[in-house]
Parts: structure tokens; C-alpha cells; sequence
């Protein structure tokens, strides 16, 4: 395997759970709600999916607790913005600080237990290809779940009737509404696969990327999420691209740190919320281009008159 | 069954006052849930967290000390939230005016006299302004996202802190340890009542603040301004108010704030600078803010309750072997019950049976 | 859609239907019977309770009481798709429209699942021509003028064979030739076996179109008759009740010095759905009212926000008031020249609506009336404020629950009149209004007008920008219509007539206008 390919290997494993969480959000986002919470969820996934595993011996059952807690966690979000109509992004923060302190509390007992990994598939033949083999046929299979999972959204968003409500409800739920669409309904559905989705991510960093919990170990990461769908005005190909190119910044600078160069290490640990604020102010700075994709309704309450 | 939410026709008094309440209320019937679940007795675990903490006056000092950051960035926080604007970044602004409130004991450490704290105090909320006018002119020149933009500067922050301790700031006669030399004693706040504890002047601070910014919110037309703009940006604008000057306004006060709360907790609690400075103040002060209202003088009070809640997982960690981290899940969770209770504010709640409404509109009731 | 003619069994009845909302009945026990291939009317002015009668028979909303008979049957409706299921198809006066999404997809997306997108298009081309409703199956929404909206909600009502359609208001966003092309095809419509009630509060389109009409007011059904055999004046006073004083204008005005001057006003446009404005040219003298017709979505809202300073001019002269250039001033310094402003919009543009009336006297005036309302380091006089607050709702009536009650808790009607009452209270000697009495009730709408005219007799200039014709014909001294960004001349009210601006308001050139002999 050449360096080439390990590096896009490495590359492809830090953008994953990026990727994966930005195309929950984004489906959240899609039906017209914010959920700031992604980190908590995330992180959550983290412990729990680390935990179950640990005890179980099994990854993919660690997996399947991730999915399970952000659902769970997320339902917890909807019932309070969608039901209750609290403020979203105040409930989202109070997802995020929860889960944070959840996590902290239940993963106390973990820390510095080494943790079960996931190893890679192997096809005979494709994997031993020379210079792509490993990349294209050797990973994680949670890799190719992440592929499948956007070309899925974005086949569900773009080519079903399904998702054609769903982006209705996100333009304007009022007319949604009028038109006798369950707003509520798919707005819950929305978010809990949005949670399932984070959960998964973060399952992905304790089982796959590091093997271990440490507090706190999503370390910025769901945010990076909500900025990438942001990034990605809200197409799932595109956040994609966001993804892999935030794994490069960050796998680019942990290379950069280990050669060595002159530059501080905190300097080149900063680089990815940098390169977010950067990405931010690019494409917000455009605002035709924000103004014609953001859901029209995003963030705002809904309370269905009867 | 469904919940149906009926729109009050005007903003409750009673559950604007109660739901504080019962937030705390529902909080320590969770946490009661919860402490029995890790087999430990509720009663006592209840005991150590809210009451022991309160029965020495020493402990009352600590109360104080931890209050004051959480005060000071709540209230700041509560201009920006009532304007709307969600600055989430003040763990970092806390930082950075902690940075910059140290230059003079860090690199100046000979020049000693009365004037190097007042100075340091200015110049920490200079710090924490200059840094909180980043996300602000993003937000008005560009039109960017507020929140992202300023969380991520806290994680930019926490990294420049920690390169300054182990780098050009570190103390050369300690040993290669992260930190900086400890500051003289005219770098250091000085404590309100030593006699008793070790409640530094970041306190008084924290009340004269919460003072002049409650009496700006409620009584004068800049406080009108903020509301206005925060409730409804259209109507603001019909009245002639600018809503980007009201972010630049909203954010450097909050960063003044949170700036001011750092250099205090330095010079005050610790006395130099280490690679952590703060449990997360810039956070807990979000559900400070919200739990007391979003009003100043309420956020003198949830800040004496949240201090209360780290105080109290300490104690509970010594006396029942409780894991202190239990504290932050409490406060996540408060914060939850908080949003909550706030919905009893505008409407009111309606459980509603399916079933039998459909029967009794086909037979036709009067 | 063939005619029924086997039955003379009406096709909907409702029986006593009530709706209730904490205190306050919008519906009383209604009875309202339409025959097949009828167009019933549903008459009364603002409030009167037609939209949540005709949300229940669609679903929308559950009634408190009373029952629906379809065909004889009696039926329970308890969503939309329910009643699309049994034939009703709905028309709302506020559109439910998706911006983003194209043409073919608004219409998919209310229809059920076996519609797809490609039986959309084909079934869209058919209805189109059969009915005159033409529209592009892969355009965006918000490129659309509010007439192809419209179009839209009725081929997704059309394309599922409705045997009962309901518009609500429709000509409230039409000029009047496109609503005589409406009545057309609803004309048609009918021939062919839909029975339509048609929701208005317009006597002369009702008398034009309808054989049948039922008539409310204040939630109960005061009359049921055929509005052709009544006179206007006998079915207007059933819908509003006591006689409402017609608004006297008084003796004729001698307009005096310029008080407010556009010259060339042009702007961009702002957002992506706006409109830009061209060359606006209108001068209002002291003592006038002018009127500013068009139909919605022409730079009304645009013209209102360059006028009053909400978006300020590059070039000082292009907006003059009293005399001084005012074009770089903010909307702040145009109230301190003497201006003042109502916009369209209430609750959350012309007041705040969780702030309390007393708070929103301050919304405008804390500038103009900065003595008496601040005191040092801008300290709000809460008692000085409280007492014109207090003032202003004794001038103008305004009905309220409590004694300083939120904004959003009173009625339309009554924060209107506030609103007007917050601004005459300052004699202002420019009062530029846009859409005076809209969605406001009868008395409430006399009286708002009767204080413009009143204001305009004492000296000042008025602007109103408004779409109820009607009501520019009442007040105002000339007439000027803008289409698509660009205004008219004045027309003197002597010599205006309903064609001659229609035809403006559907964007004939103005010189043609003196020539038109016949209906465009």
C-alpha cells in the first residue's frame, strides 16, 4: 500500500462520521427544523457505542446502541421543539450541554480501557488491486454505509414522493400544513433519523477512528456537521465534498504536526475550526446563493391552528 | 391522545414567575431518579448537593467564587440572547480577555503599583470585546451564521491559551510546568472579607453588572431597542433601530463581560495562567441566563443555584462517591426543564382524546 | 365532471354549525344548502366568521357542533384529505404555495401518491386548455405574478374531479380583467356539473356571478337569498348591520403647498422575490389625498419602504418632504421632518406584537416625541407614554380586554386603529399609509378612513396605497395606479373611472387609457 493511498485511507476515515452527520442534519434541516444538538448526540453515540461494544465483544452491536441512544437522544429534542414549541436553537444547546455532561458521567468508567475495533472488509482480488485496491474495496464497511447513505438521501430527496413532502414541509409548513401534510409527523421522523445518524458518527469515532473513550472525544466535530450542510447549501453530494475536504485539513495538519515544521502544533490543531469559519463566510457571503437554498421555514416554530 | 398547545392571548405572569420552578423542581425529581438508578439514596445525595454546600460560611465564599464568572457571562448573555443574537462563544471570549488581562503581571512582572489591576480589569474586557467583535462582523458584513462562528473560535481560543502557557509565556523558574509565573500581589483581586473565605471583588463585579444591565434592559430606550429588535427585527427596523449596530452592541458587551470574568477568575481565584482556566463557565452561564429568565437580577440567583450545582457535585464526590461529572448532566438536564416550563409562559396545554371528538361532531351535539 | 341532472337532492348542507374559541363564537349555528352545478355565494364583510366556516367544510378545522350532510349523508370531515376524498376542493386566499419547488411539483405534492410528477404534466395540458388556466409545468413558483398563482390552487383542485369548489376571496389579487376571465371559466366550470361557493365580500362580482347567497354576519347567517332581486343597498346593510355613515369628504379641498415630492425614485430590487421600482414620479400637496391602486406584489411594499426611509436613497432630492431633501435620511429623520408612516403589515412591521400598547407608542415616536417620552440617559417615562397611550385609544375607540393589553390579543381592526390613532395623535403633516382597512372590519374601516380625510382636510398631504378600489374611490382626491414598479400619473377623481384604472392596474399604457372604449 502506497503513501498515497494510506493517506486517502486516513483521509476517508476522518471524513466519515462528517459526512455521515451532516446528511442526517441535512434531512433535518431539509423539513425545516435546526437542531443544534448534533454534538451531544454525537457524542453520546460515542460512549454508548464504545460501551456496548466493550461489553459485548461485538462492534456492529455497538454500532446498533449508537443508532439506537441518537434516536433516543433526539426524540427527546423533538418532543420539546416540535411538541412544545421551545426555541430551537436554545433546545439544540441544551441537547448539546446534556449530552456532553451524560457522556462525561457514563463514559467515566472507560477511559483508558482500549476498545473494540471494527476491522475492514477484504474481496478477494479487488482489495489486493496495486495503488486503489485498499481504498476503493479494503476499508471500514461503515465507509461505504456513508456512501450509500448519501446517494440514498439523495435519491429519497430529489427522485420520491416522499421527499418532495418532505422539502415542502421545510419551504413552508404553513402551506404543508393547509394541504393536509402531518408537519409534526414527518418533522419528528426527520429528526430522529438525524439523531440516528449523529449516533452512528459518533459510534464511528469510538469503534473505528480511535478505539478508545475519551470525554468529550467528538471534540468539535458535530459543529463542523451543521457548518458542512450549511457548506453544502443543502445537497447531499455536496456535503460529501465538504466532508472529505475537512478530512483532508485534518488529517494535513496531524501530518504536519508529526513532520515536525516550525508552525506551533495548537496553531495546526486549529486549522479545521478556522478552515470552518473561512467556509462559513464564503458561502453566507453569497447571499443570492443562501437566500435560493436554505429552507424557507427553517428554525422557525410551528404551532397547527385547529 | 394528543397534546394540543392554545395559543394565551397574552404572556402569563404566573408561570413567567413560577417556571423557574418548576424547572428546579422537575430537575431534582430527574436527578432523584437518577441517583437511585446508580444505587445510591437520593435523599442524601440531594443533601449533599443543595444543602451541604450552604452550611459553612467558608463554603459560602466558594458559592461566591463560582457564581461570580457565571453571573458576569450570563448577563452579558442575556443582551445578546433578547436581541437574538446567539453568542455561544463565550467560553472563548472569557479566554482571550483572561490573555489579555495578563500581559501586565506576565510580561511586565516589575512594574508593581495600585494601577496594574484597574488596568488589567480593562483591559481583559477589551480583550473579550475585541475577540467577541469577530463573530459580530461576520454576522453584519457577511451574513454569517453567529453560533458557528463563535463556537469555533472557542475551540481557537482554548488552543492559543494553551500555546501561550507552554510557550512564550511559561514561567522560567517552574520547572517546564504549563503555566505562567505566578502574578505579584498588586496583580491580584483582592478578597472581599479574607477573614472568611476566599470571595474575590470578580463577585462584586458580577452584582454592580447585573445591576446597571438590568436597569439598562428595563428602563431605558437602549433596553427598548434590544427587545424590540430581538422580538421582532421588522418592527425594529420601522422604528429606525439598525439591527447590525444592535450585534455589534449586543456582542461587545457580552465579550466585555466574559472578558472581565476571566480576568477575574485568573487574578482573583487561581492567580496565574494554565492551559484550563474555566469548567466551561461560558457554557453553564447559557442555562444561567435561561434559567433566570433572561433577566439580570434572575441571573444573579440561577448563577447562586448553578454554583450551587458544581459546589455540590464536588461534595457529593467526597461523601457518597458520586462522580462530579454527575453536575454537568444535572445542569444539561436543568436546562431542558427550563425550555420546557417556559411553554406553560405562552400557551396552554390541552390534552386532547381523538376518539371522542370525532363521535360527538357526526351525532351532531349542540 | 358530466352533469347530474337525476337529482334535485341539494349536494352539501351544513346544519347548525358552531365554532368556538375560548369566549369568543366565529360560527353560530349555520345552515348554508348549494345545489349541484350552483355558484353560491358566501357573503360578509371581514370577521364575520366565512373563512372558519369554510375551513370546516374542509377539514381544516373541527367544528364545536352541528353536522355536514354530502348527498343526504351525514359525514364526518376531518382533514383535508377527507374532504378531497368526497369531492370538495379547496381555493384559499392565501395561497398554499411552495416558492422552490416548480409548478408540477406544487401540484403533485397536495395531490395523493399515484399522482407522479409525469401524469402531473400530461393531465396539467389538458385542464390548461380546457379551462384557459395556462401555466409552464417547470417554472418556479416565485417567479409567478399572484393571477398564475392563483391558476395553480385551482388546477390542483380541477385535477381531482371536485363536484363542490370553494375559493375564498379570489379577486382580492386580481385586477379586474383577470377576475372577469376568472368568472369565466368558474362559469364553465359549473356548466359542466361542479357546484362552486364562492367566499367574498365584493357585492357587485357576487350579483355578476352568483344565483344563490348566503349571508353572515358577526358568525350567524342573517339572510339566504338570490342577489340579483335584492338591491346593493338592502344586501349591504344585511352584511354590515346597522348603517355604517358613508364618509363624507366634505367641501371641496384647495390643495395648498407640496408637502411630499418623489421625483425619479428608482431602486433595484431587493431579494429574490422583489420588485424594482422605475422613475417614480407623485407629489402630494397639503390639504389632498392621493391614492396609489395595483394589485399586490407591484412595488407597493417597495415604494412604502423608500418613501418612508426604511431603505434610504443614494440621491438626497429624490424624496422631498416639506420642502427639504429627505432621500438620505433614515426613516427616523423623515418622522422628525414631519412624516409618519403606517405600513401593511401589523403585527410584527407597524407594531410589535408581544409588546404591550403603551410599549408600541414608543415604536415610532421615540425620536418625534423624545421630551416627553424620555427623560435623562434615556430613561423611559413610562406614565407620560401610558397617558397617550391612553389618549389615543379614546380618539379612536379601540376595543381591547385589558387595560394595557399585548398587541397581538387585540383584533385586527382595533390595533389598525391604534396604529393609525398612534400616528395622527402627532398631526402629522405627511401621513403616507399603506392598506389602510385590510382584513379590518366595517366600522372600524369607516372610521379610519374618515380620520384620513379629516387629516387631509386640516392641512396635511395623505398618501394611501391601497387595493380595495372601492375604497380609493371614497377618499381619495386623485387616483394613480402602479404596475410593476412604474406609476401612473394621477388621475383626478372626477375624471377616473373603475375601467380606466383597471385597465391601468393590468398594465395598459396610460396614454391608451383615455381611449379605451371597451373592456380589455
Amino acid at each position: 500500500m502506497g503513501m498515497l493511498e494510506a493517506i486517502l485511507i486516513t483521509i476517508a476515515t476522518a471524513a466519515t462520521p462528517l459526512l455521515i452527520a451532516g446528511i442526517g442534519e441535512l434531512v433535518v434541516e431539509r423539513s425545516g427544523v435546526l437542531n443544534l444538538g448534533v454534538e451531544g448526540m454525537m457524542v453520546m453515540g460515542a460512549v454508548t457505542g464504545f460501551g456496548v461494544a466493550l461489553m459485548t465483544g461485538s462492534p456492529w452491536l455497538g454500532f446498533l446502541a449508537a443508532i439506537a441512544v441518537g434516536a433516543l437522544f433526539s426524540l427527546l429534542f423533538a418532543f420539546l421543539t416540535l411538541t412544545l414549541v421551545t426555541n430551537q436553537v436554545a433546545t439544540g444547546l441544551a441537547l448539546t450541554l446534556l449530552g456532553l455532561g451524560l457522556s462525561g458521567m457514563i463514559g467515566e468508567s472507560f477511559v483508558g480501557i482500549p476498545g473494540v475495533k471494527l476491522g475492514s472488509i477484504h474481496i478477494p482480488l479487488l482489495t489486493d488491486l496495486p495503488l486503489v485496491g485498499k481504498f476503493l474495496f479494503g476499508q471500514d464497511p461503515i465507509f461505504y454505509i456513508s456512501l450509500l447513505l448519501t446517494g440514498g438521501v439523495a435519491y429519497f430527496l430529489f427522485r420520491t414522493r416522499a421527499g418532495l413532502t418532505l422539502r415542502s414541509v421545510g419551504d413552508n409548513h404553513a402551506s404543508a400544513h393547509a394541504l393536509g401534510i402531518n408537519v409534526i409527523l414527518i418533522r419528528y421522523l426527520a429528526v430522529m433519523f438525524g439523531g440516528a445518524c449523529a449516533g452512528l458518527a459518533g459510534g464511528y469515532l469510538s469503534i473505528v477512528y480511535t478505539p478508545q473513550w475519551v470525554e468529550n472525544m467528538t471534540a468539535g466535530r458535530g459543529w463542523i456537521a451543521l457548518a458542512l450542510v450549511v457548506f453544502a447549501s443543502w445537497r447531499p453530494w455536496r456535503v460529501l465534498a465538504g466532508a472529505y475536504l475537512f478530512g483532508a485539513v485534518t488529517i494535513g495538519q496531524l501530518h504536519a504536526q508529526a513532520l515536525g515544521i516550525g508552525v506551533p502544533s495548537q496553531l495546526l490543531s486549529s486549522l479545521p475550526y478556522l478552515a470552518t469559519i473561512v467556509v462559513l463566510v464564503l458561502i453566507s457571503g453569497n447571499r443570492r446563493l443562501t437566500m435560493v437554498n436554505t429552507p424557507a421555514s427553517l428554525g422557525r416554530p410551528f404551532v397547527p391552528d385547529r | 391522545m394528543r397534546i394540543e398547545l392554545v395559543k394565551r392571548p397574552q404572556r402569563s405572569a404566573l408561570f413567567s414567575a413560577l417556571s423557574p420552578f418548576i424547572a428546579l423542581a422537575l430537575t431534582l425529581v430527574a436527578g432523584a431518579i437518577m441517583f437511585s438508578l446508580l444505587g445510591k439514596s437520593p435523599l442524601d445525595a440531594l443533601y449533599y448537593y443543595f444543602i451541604d454546600p450552604l452550611r459553612e460560611v467558608w463554603s459560602l465564599h466558594e458559592l461566591a467564587v463560582k457564581a461570580a464568572p457565571l453571573i458576569l457571562i450570563a448577563v452579558g448573555l442575556s443582551v445578546c440572547f433578547l436581541s437574538n443574537n446567539w453568542n455561544i462563544g463565550a467560553e472563548g471570549q472569557f479566554i482571550m480577555g483572561a490573555i489579555a488581562g495578563s500581559i501586565l503581571p506576565v510580561m511586565y512582572p516589575d512594574f508593581q503599583s495600585w494601577i496594574v489591576l484597574p488596568l488589567m480589569m480593562i483591559m481583559g474586557m477589551v480583550g473579550g470585546a475585541a475577540y467577541a467583535a469577530v463573530p459580530a462582523f461576520l454576522k453584519t458584513r457577511f451574513n454569517t451564521n453567529e453560533i458557528l462562528t463563535s463556537l469555533m473560535l472557542v475551540y481557537v481560543a482554548q488552543l492559543f491559551l494553551d500555546w501561550m502557557v507552554r510557550g512564550p509565556w511559561r514561567n522560567p523558574q517552574g520547572m517546564n510546568f504549563p503555566e505562567t509565573r505566578n502574578f505579584h500581589d498588586y496583580a491580584v483581586l483582592p478578597e472581599i472579607w479574607s477573614a472568611s473565605g476566599r470571595a474575590h471583588w470578580g463577585f462584586i463585579f458580577a452584582l454592580v453588572a447585573a445591576v446597571l444591565v438590568w436597569f439598562m434592559l428595563s428602563k431605558t430606550l437602549r433596553g427598548y431597542e434590544v427587545k424590540v429588535l430581538g422580538q421582532s427585527p421588522r418592527a425594529g427596523r420601522f422604528a429606525g433601530f439598525s439591527s447590525s449596530k444592535m450585534v455589534f452592541f449586543a456582542f461587545i458587551v457580552s465579550g466585555a463581560l466574559a472578558g472581565l470574568a476571566g480576568i477575574s477568575e485568573v487574578s482573583g481565584a487561581i492567580g496565574q495562567l494554565r492551559p484550563t482556566i474555566s469548567p466551561g463557565y461560558g457554557f453553564t452561564a447559557i442555562i444561567v441566563a435561561f434559567l433566570g429568565r433572561l433577566n439580570p437580577l434572575g441571573i444573579v440567583a440561577a448563577g447562586l443555584v448553578l454554583a450551587l450545582s458544581y459546589l455540590g457535585g464536588e461534595a457529593a464526590q467526597i461523601s457518597i462517591g458520586v462522580s462530579d461529572k454527575v453536575a454537568r448532566a444535572f445542569q444539561g438536564l436543568l436546562l431542558f426543564f427550563v425550555l420546557g416550563a417556559d411553554t406553560l409562559i405562552h400557551y396552554r396545554i390541552r390534552f386532547v382524546a381523538t376518539v371522542s371528538r370525532k363521535a360527538e361532531v357526526s351525532h351532531g351535539n349542540a | 365532471m358530466t352533469a347530474d341532472v337525476s337529482s334535485s337532492r341539494p349536494l352539501v348542507e351544513l346544519k347548525g354549525i358552531s365554532k368556538r374559541y375560548g369566549d369568543l363564537l366565529a360560527n353560530d349555528q349555520i345552515d348554508l344548502v348549494i345545489d349541484r352545478s350552483e355558484i353560491h355565494a358566501l357573503l360578509g364583510e371581514n370577521g364575520a366568521g366565512k373563512s372558519t366556516l369554510v375551513k370546516i367544510l374542509y377539514g381544516v378545522i373541527e367544528p364545536s357542533a352541528g353536522e355536514i350532510l354530502w348527498e343526504g349523508k351525514p359525514v364526518t370531515i376531518s382533514s383535508p384529505v377527507e374532504a378531497r376524498a368526497l369531492g370538495i376542493g379547496m381555493v384559499f386566499q392565501h395561497f398554499s404555495l411552495f416558492d422552490e419547488l416548480t409548478v408540477a411539483e406544487n401540484i403533485a405534492v397536495a395531490l395523493s401518491s399515484d399522482w407522479s410528477l409525469a401524469r402531473v404534466r400530461a393531465r396539467l395540458g389538458d385542464i390548461s386548455r380546457a379551462y384557459g388556466l395556462a401555466l409552464e409545468p417547470d417554472r418556479a413558483v416565485w417567479t409567478l405574478s399572484a393571477g398564475e398563482r392563483q391558476r395553480i390552487e385551482i388546477v390542483r383542485c380541477l385535477l381531482q374531479n371536485p363536484r363542490l369548489l370553494i375559493l375564498d376571496e379570489p379577486t382580492s389579487v386580481l385586477t379586474p380583467q383577470e377576475a372577469e376571465h376568472l368568472f369565466v371559466t368558474l362559469d364553465k366550470l359549473a356548466a359542466d356539473g361542479c357546484s362552486i361557493l364562492y367566499i367574498s365580500h365584493k357585492l357587485e362580482e357576487v350579483r355578476r356571478l352568483c344565483r344563490q347567497a348566503t349571508i353572515l354576519r358577526g358568525g350567524r347567517v342573517v339572510g339566504t337569498l338570490d342577489p340579483r332581486a335584492k338591491s346593493a343597498r338592502e344586501i349591504a346593510a344585511l352584511m354590515v348591520g346597522t348603517e355604517v355613515g358613508e364618509v363624507r369628504s366634505g367641501l371641496p379641498h384647495q390643495p395648498r403647498g407640496e408637502m411630499l415630492e418623489v421625483r425619479d425614485l428608482s431602486m433595484p430590487a431587493g431579494g429574490l422575490h422583489g420588485q424594482p421600482l422605475h422613475s417614480i414620479n407623485l407629489s402630494a400637496r397639503a390639504g389632498e389625498v392621493i391614492g396609489i391602486a395595483g394589485v399586490a406584489g407591484n412595488g407597493q411594499g417597495e415604494f412604502f419602504e423608500a418613501v418612508s426611509g426604511e431603505v434610504q436613497q443614494a440621491d438626497a432630492g429624490c424624496v422631498r418632504i416639506r420642502g427639504k431633501d429627505a432621500g438620505r435620511m433614515s426613516i427616523t429623520g423623515r418622522r422628525l421632518l414631519g412624516a409618519a408612516f403606517v405600513p401593511e403589515e401589523r403585527l410584527g412591521h407597524g407594531a410589535a406584537p408581544r409588546m404591550t400598547l403603551s410599549e408600541n407608542m414608543l415604536l415610532s415616536r421615540h425620536a418625534t416625541d423624545r421630551k416627553a417620552f424620555l427623560g435623562a440617559a434615556g430613561v423611559v417615562r413610562e406614565r407620560a407614554i401610558a397617558m397617550a397611550s391612553q389618549r389615543v385609544i379614546e380618539a379612536m375607540d379601540v376595543r381591547k380586554s385589558a387595560p394595557d393589553p399585548e398587541a397581538a390579543s387585540l383584533s385586527g381592526g382595533n390595533l389598525q386603529k391604534f396604529i393609525v390613532g398612534r400616528e395622527l395623535d402627532r398631526r402629522p403633516a405627511v401621513m403616507v399609509i399603506n392598506q389602510p382597512t385590510w382584513g379590518v372590519d366595517a366600522g372600524a374601516a369607516a372610521r379610519i378612513r374618515q380620520a384620513l380625510i379629516e387629516l387631509a382636510r386640516s392641512g396635511s398631504a395623505v398618501l394611501v396605497i391601497s387595493q380595495d378600489l372601492d375604497e380609493l374611490f371614497e377618499i381619495s382626491d386623485a387616483i394613480a395606479v402602479m404596475h410593476n414598479g412604474m406609476l401612473s400619473r394621477p388621475i383626478p377623481i372626477g375624471e377616473a373611472t373603475l375601467e380606466k384604472i383597471g385597465l391601468l392596474m393590468g398594465g395598459a399604457e396610460p396614454g391608451h387609457v383615455e381611449h379605451a372604449e371597451e373592456p380589455a
